[in-house]
This record gives C-alpha cells, sequence and structure tokens, in this order.
C-alpha cells in the first residue's frame, strides 16, 4: 500500500489538504477526545479530535431512557436535590482534572446551571459517580474551575440572592433585592485518590453576578480569578440596567489564604441543606447524603483574600495565560480584550494602589494592573485559549470570527470567519500549563445554512480549526448535540489505556446481584416481587414467570453474566413506565416494573447481542389482585 | 452487529496479509487484491490447525485421579461463567459436557474457553460447532489458571 505513490488529486481550494487532516481511517483511533457539554440537554457528548466523530454521549444531569440512567433504581439518587429528584439540568462546562496544571484524564468535572450542582465523571468508565448541590447558590454558571493540582473546584453563582444567615434564601421584596443579596463562591474539596468532593467552604462576596473563573497557574497558582458583571447590582431588564457602567469587575480570590482562614477557624457555620450523592464503586448502586451545614467566611472577616480588578465591559471569558502572568478577559460588550498583569495586580495591591472600596474589598487602580489592552480586536469579545507557542486565540461572537493575537506584543496576526455567533473556543489544553497549539474548536450557537435544512431547528455546529501554522486553517464542520457551552479535549493515550471493558463479575457486590444462573429466582415480600435474573447470550433467566398481580410493584434485578468487552444486554417491559435498562458485562441493574393490566405480558432484551438475540425474550403472567396464582418461574422445563 | 466485529487479531492479521501483496503487485485493482489472498489465507489456515486448536495452551500435564482441589475451584467458575450456556447432560445453548474430555484434546477445551472467537473462526472443529449450534461461545474472561481448574472440573465428571 504505501509503495504505491498514488497521487493526490489536489484541489485548487485547499479542501484536498483539509480533509487528510481530519480523515481517521476505518478501524485507526482519533488523536484526542473531546469533551463538549450539552448545554439544555444536561449531557456531555465524547467526539473524536480530529475526526468529529460522535463517541459517546454521558448522561449526567438528565435521565437518559436510552439507558435508563436516572430511570434505574441504581442510578436515581445521583438526581436527588432538596427540590426532589430533578431530571434535567442545563450543564455548561466541563473542566478535566489536573496534577501539575495539565490535564491527567482521571476524571471530568460539570456543573449543573440551573438547580446548582456539580457532577464528577469517571473517565476509566465515562459514567458519572457523583453529583453535589451548592447551597446558597442560583445560577451556577460559574463553576466548576479547578486550581492547579485540583486541590479545589470551584462553583460561584451568576444570580446573587438574598442569602440568609440562619440558612436558605429569605423571602423578600423583589423592589429591595439589591440591598439584601449576595453571592457566593463554593470551595470544593476533592480528595486525591478517590477524586470525592466535599463543600469545604464558601466565601460570601458582593452581590454581582458571577459568569466564568479560571484558575492561576505557575506565579499565580495561589490564586483564581473570576468575571463579576452587573456591578450595577441591577434586579430587573438587566440587558440595559446591567450594562449602564463602563467597567465591571474581575475578582481576584487567594484560595490559599482563604483555606488558611478557614483553618485557623476564622469561620461561621449556617446550616444549609444540600444533596451529595455517590455512586458505590463495588454495588454500582448510588445513594444519597443531606448536608445540614456549611462553613462561611467573608472578606470583611478575613482581609487579603479579594480584590477587584475594574474591566470593561460586562465580561464573560477570564484566561490565564500558560505562565500564568497574563489574564486575559474578554468583555463581552467592548471591542477590545483587556490582559492584566498578575505581577502589576501584587504591586496595585503591595501598594494599595486602590481607586475604591466595595464593601471591604478593595478596588485596585485598572491603568496599575492593566499589562495592554488588545484593541480593534473584533465586536463581542467571549472567550481566550492560547496554543503554549506564545500566541492567544479570542472568540468574537458579535463579528463571528476567531483572532489570533501574540502575548508578546499584543499585536493581533490572523482571523478567521467562523458560522455563525462563536461562543466558545477550546485548544486542547489551551486552559493548561502546557497547550497542545494543534487544533482549535470554535463553538457556535447558530447554525443556519450550514447544513441539510431540519426543520425549524438545527443541531447547533462545531468548527475544527488548524492552528499549527502561522494562518488558521478551516478543517471540518460537525454537528454537535444540545448546546456545547465550553469543552475540554486530552490526548487520547492519557485516557484510552485506562478504559474499562468489563465489570468484573467476581466483584460485583450489588445486593440484589446474581452470579450464576443457578441462582435465579423470583421472591414475593409483601407486594414486592423481586426477580433475580441474568442474561447471556441468548437468554434471560428465568423467562417464565408466573404469580405477579396487580398491585404488585415488580423489580427486576438483572445482571449480565457476559465477561467479554460491548456486550452489554438490554431489558424492557411491555407497558413500564420508565425507560429500559442497558446492563453492562459483569453489572447488575434494576427496573421497576408497576403493571398495570392484567395479562401475559411479554420482556426482552433490546439490545442485539448475537444471531439469537430476536429470542432473548420471556412473558410474566400477570393475574388480578387477590387471584390465587403462586408464584413459579422457570427457564426450560417448567420445573421449579 | 457488536460482536461481528470482534476478531480483531484476525482483521489485522488479513490486512497485512492483502496489505503486503498489493505492496508487491502495486496493484490498482483495490477489490481483486483484498479478495484472493485472504480467502487463500484462510483456507491454509484452516488445514494446518494442530490438534489443540489455536490460543496460548499447546500441552495440558494431569495427573490421575484427578486432582479433587483443583476440580472443585473449577466447578464454581463453570457455575458462575460457563453454566448459563452447557450442562452436564443435554444440549442446552452449548453443548452438554458429559465426555468431553474424552472427544477433545484437553489444551483444545482450554484454547475454546480462552480464545472462543478465533477458534470458531479457524479451528476446523470449532468451526462445524459453531454451524451447528449457530451461537458463538462468549468470551467470558477466564485465566489461563480458571481454565485449567475448569478442565479438572470435567476430568472429574467424566471419571464418575
Ligand atoms: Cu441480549
Amino acid at each position: 500500500m504505501t509503495s504505491c505513490n498514488v497521487k493526490s488529486k489536489g484541489s485548487p481550494d485547499g479542501t484536498d489538504d483539509a480533509a487528510r487532516k481530519v480523515y481517521v481511517a476505518p478501524g485507526e483511533h482519533d488523536e484526542f477526545y473531546a469533551f463538549l457539554s450539552g448545554g439544555f440537554n444536561g449531557q456531555v457528548s465524547v467526539y473524536g479530535m480530529p475526526s468529529g466523530r460522535h463517541l459517546k454521549m454521558i448522561p449526567v444531569f438528565s435521565q437518559h431512557a436510552e439507558n435508563g440512567y436516572g430511570y434505574s433504581e441504581e442510578s436515581k439518587a445521583l438526581l436527588n436535590t432538596t427540590y426532589g429528584n430533578i431530571p434535567w439540568d442545563d450543564l455548561h462546562h466541563p473542566k478535566l482534572s489536573r496534577t501539575d496544571g495539565m490535564a491527567d484524564g482521571r476524571f471530568l468535572f460539570v456543573n449543573g446551571n440551573n438547580t446548582p450542582r456539580i457532577a464528577r465523571i469517571d473517565l476509566t468508565t465515562f459514567e458519572t459517580v457523583e453529583t453535589l448541590e451548592i447551597p446558597n447558590s442560583a445560577g451556577n454558571h460559574c463553576s466548576p474551575y479547578p486550581t492547579n493540582n485540583t486541590e479545589y473546584v470551584v462553583a460561584g453563582t451568576r444570580f446573587s440572592v438574598p442569602i440568609s444567615d440562619e440558612g436558605g434564601i429569605e423571602d423578600i421584596e423583589l423592589e429591595k433585592l439589591n440591598e439584601y443579596y449576595r453571592g457566593s463562591i463554593s470551595f470544593i474539596k476533592v480528595d486525591d485518590k478517590s477524586g470525592e468532593m466535599d463543600l469545604e467552604f464558601q466565601i460570601l462576596v458582593p452581590g454581582f453576578d458571577y459568569d466564568i473563573a479560571n484558575g492561576g497557574k505557575g506565579p499565580s497558582e495561589d490564586w483564581i480569578f473570576f468575571t463579576a458583571y452587573n456591578s450595577e447590582q441591577a434586579t430587573t431588564l438587566k440587558e440595559v440596567n446591567a450594562s449602564l457602567h463602563d467597567k465591571d469587575f474581575v475578582a481576584a480570590i487567594n484560595w490559599k489564604k482563604a483555606a488558611e482562614y478557614v483553618k485557623q477557624g476564622k469561620y461561621r457555620e449556617i446550616p444549609a441543606e444540600y444533596f451529595h450523592n455517590k455512586m458505590d464503586k463495588k454495588t454500582h448502586v448510588a445513594s444519597s447524603e443531606v448536608k445540614k451545614k456549611v462553613k462561611v467566611i467573608s472578606p470583611e472577616e478575613c482581609p487579603d483574600i479579594m480584590y477587584l480588578i475594574p474591566t470593561p465591559k460586562s465580561p464573560h471569558g477570564v484566561d490565564v495565560d500558560p505562565s500564568g502572568e497574563f489574564i486575559c478577559v474578554s468583555g463581552k460588550l467592548a471591542s477590545m480584550v483587556p490582559v492584566h498583569s498578575f505581577s502589576n495586580m501584587l504591586k496595585a495591591i503591595e501598594n494599595k494602589d486602590h481607586v475604591d472600596v466595595f464593601e471591604s474589598i478593595p478596588i485596585l487602580k485598572y491603568e496599575s494592573v492593566l499589562a495592554a489592552e488588545v484593541k480593534d480586536i473584533g465586536l463581542g469579545p467571549l472567550h481566550t485559549e492560547f496554543d503554549g507557542k506564545g500566541n492567544a486565540y479570542s472568540s468574537m461572537f458579535v463579528s463571528s470570527e476567531i483572532v489570533k493575537w501574540r502575548l508578546k506584543d499584543f499585536e493581533i496576526l490572523d482571523r478567521i470567519p467562523v458560522y455563525y455567533s462563536v461562543g466558545h473556543l477550546m485548544i486542547p489544553g489551551g486552559d493548561t500549563h502546557k497547550p497542545d497549539g494543534k487544533y482549535l474548536v470554535a463553538m457556535n450557537k447558530i447554525t443556519k445554512d450550514r447544513y441539510l435544512p431540519t426543520g425549524p431547528e438545527l443541531c447547533h455546529s462545531a468548527q475544527l480549526i488548524d492552528i499549527s501554522g502561522d494562518k488558521m486553517k478551516m478543517l471540518l464542520d460537525f454537528p454537535t448535540i444540545g448546546e456545547p457551552h465550553y469543552a475540554q479535549a486530552i490526548k487520547a493515550d492519557i485516557v484510552a489505556p485506562k478504559s474499562k471493558k468489563i465489570y468484573r463479575l467476581d466483584e460485583n457486590e450489588h445486593p440484589h446481584a446474581t452470579l450464576k444462573e443457578a441462582d435465579t429466582r423470583v421472591e414475593r415480600d409483601g407486594n414486592i416481587v423481586r426477580v433475580y435474573m441474568t442474561a447471556i447470550r441468548s437468554h434471560l433467566a428465568p423467562d417464565n414467570i408466573e404469580g405477579i398481580h396487580l398491585g404488585d410493584t415488580v423489580y427486576f434485578h438483572v445482571t449480565n453474566l457476559e465477561q467479554d468487552w460491548d456486550v452489554p444486554h438490554g431489558f424492557a417491559v411491555k407497558g413500564a413506565r420508565n425507560a429500559e435498562i442497558l446492563i453492562m458485562p459483569g453489572e447488575t441493574k434494576t427496573l421497576e416494573w408497576i403493571p398495570t393490566k392484567t395479562g401475559v405480558t411479554p420482556f426482552y432484551c433490546t439490545d442485539f447481542c448475537s444471531a439469537l438475540h430476536q429470542e432473548m425474550q420471556g412473558y410474566a403472567r400477570v393475574s388480578p389482585e387477590g387471584a390465587n396464582v403462586p408464584i413459579k418461574y422457570w427457564l426450560g422445563d417448567p420445573k421449579k | 452487529m457488536k460482536n461481528l466485529i470482534k476478531g480483531k487479531s484476525l482483521i489485522v492479521a488479513l490486512m497485512f496479509i492483502a496489505g503486503s501483496f498489493m505492496i508487491s503487485s502495486c496493484s490498482s485493482d483495490d477489490q481483486q487484491a483484498d479478495k484472493s489472498p485472504s480467502a487463500k489465507s484462510e483456507a491454509g489456515e484452516s488445514a494446518s490447525v494442530p490438534e489443540y486448536g489455536v490460543g496460548p495452551v499447546k500441552e495440558v500435564s494431569v495427573s490421575n485421579p484427578p486432582d479433587e482441589a483443583l476440580a472443585e475451584k473449577g466447578e464454581a467458575i463453570f457455575a458462575s461463567k460457563c453454566s448459563a450456556c452447557h450442562k452436564m447432560e443435554g444440549r442446552y445453548v452449548g453443548p452438554a459436557m458429559d465426555g468431553v474430555t474424552e472427544r477433545r484434546n484437553l489444551a483444545w477445551i482450554m484454547n475454546m474457553i480462552l480464545n472462543p472467537e478465533e477458534m470458531t473462526k479457524k479451528d476446523p472443529i470449532a468451526k462445524k460447532l459453531l454451524a451447528e449450534y449457530m451461537t458463538q461461545m462468549v468470551y467470558q474472561d477466564v485465566t489461563e489458571d480458571e481454565a485449567r481448574a475448569i478442565v479438572e472440573y470435567l476430568r472429574l465428571n467424566d471419571t464418575n
């Protein structure tokens, strides 16, 4: 194959070259995993890069009927909150866990924006394993941003709300809201080994809208930076009223110092109810714990933890360059990108170079902190990432383009149009200490004519851009699912070798597991009927069940006895009012079924598993309430 | 469609053969180049498959009478990983196990457990069994030691 010198057809517009760059031959693997948030679908989708192939959908905050996530008895608890079991959320920002400022491929953290939550996805299984509700928060947009070694993941409020000292959010007149409201920034400790989260403390901050954050690195690694808009503290017609000031703020928070204050006991503990839900590694059953208190500190009582840097205008992205010196801010309503200098900031703090104080928080002088303004960069700058070769790339929402500029002299080097209305962009590792500056993904909000029309609603479009040379080159359009707000990408060879292929049967500690076919059975306990079922190509055991009555609640505990990669079995019952379940090899999952009609009811495997898949089915007989039909079950001859 | 693409090692082997053929001939007719060598290689492989089949085990050394402790271990593994398809007596999803250690080479049995996908593609006996039972014997992530224990359990069963 290689010796045959086939001449490339080569076309003048260079599309052949682009095609070659994104072509991943059948059976070959992509170089990167890309994790794109699903926004209003509450999920994360995984793509291969550069091919743009969709590899997986990971349900996080939304029920997923496709595999039973959020429907199965095992996974329901992951969606528990103080508001009840919430089957949906708005998932905005994925962030990979880090070691020494670099994505380590262990976990992906994501936020739920609407009912404030943070979730952790385990990247050996690509499954959601933990969700943590955030109390004293509303619009959990400014999260989940990790520090350099994932010591903490932080979460900030987009809506400020009247947080009560007695716990909870107060009921007050909306006309007086801005006299009472506050924001909160939550510091979630992440366990080194297990990755488990724990809400260690919150900083109660002035009532602005906290939008995006990013941790410092190198010299600035003790700090984390937040954009804070609505410095006007408007509560109505924000579209106008939150855009009056010529400058809003970047809030710089010294998280190390804040954590020290907490260690020294300078906190108050206030009542706060929130759910912490964890998937048990051995049983594969999620359970919930309700926490009752949270530690809070305030900048007033803990000086030097927070400073405000004036920044034009309604800032969104706040991005720290790989060296840790430059803090680049994208003010949606500005036509330039202000670049703050971390070393200037330290000097301004030391020299008390304040222009004002806001509720005890020093406001530093804009000119003293600023390194430069990247002027005439475009309209509606939103977000910036870096290539590790001295360049920054900013997305322009209004003028629909990506602009490349140089950190050395803040000169604009190149621009490329994107289609259309780009939100965030992403370079693999582009938010870390050492970016991999080969590709850039633009996540576009408007698709319009880019694909075949599919009625009023179109998939959002992402675009892959080659940034390896001086000029940016458009390589590929690919549709995405939901609304990707942000993304992360990581070299596949960091994640792929650790990917789990099966769950081991001999490690299955599910309380209702059936580890061999001989143990399959049906048990009645009052109105509860438990079916201990196994699945293997190509039968379910038992496949004939009698003695179920109207008024019963039936639990099918199905254990997949397979120990081979990529052989899940599915399970569905006619009339079940939830979903199917997909059971991975070695795993046990439970489907609840409350029969509503008498009669013979079929159940079957939903995942095409073998040549005899269509035969992988059975019958449950449902008799009237009180009928004299005893529990009886079998597979093969009705012996039992 | 999932388990149609499992035989990765086989596919790789075929690609290699197809590839080298193309290099030598520099043929522009890819389809023809793809077909003839792979067809040949399959036939060739079948003809030369040894008595122990295809897999990591070539020989099994045994003690007489069978080691009861080892057989007991094998019985437990058999119950959890094999019994959903094989009973001792009578056809089930797969063949009955009674007499299997007399019918088959012991190393062949182990390779069938350890390497079922390749066995049913290359070994003539395994191929015939697949055609008869129409269900691919599943890979159950059994270790070599565990497979050996299962064989001991089957041997003990055959002596009783
Ligand atoms: Cu199946």
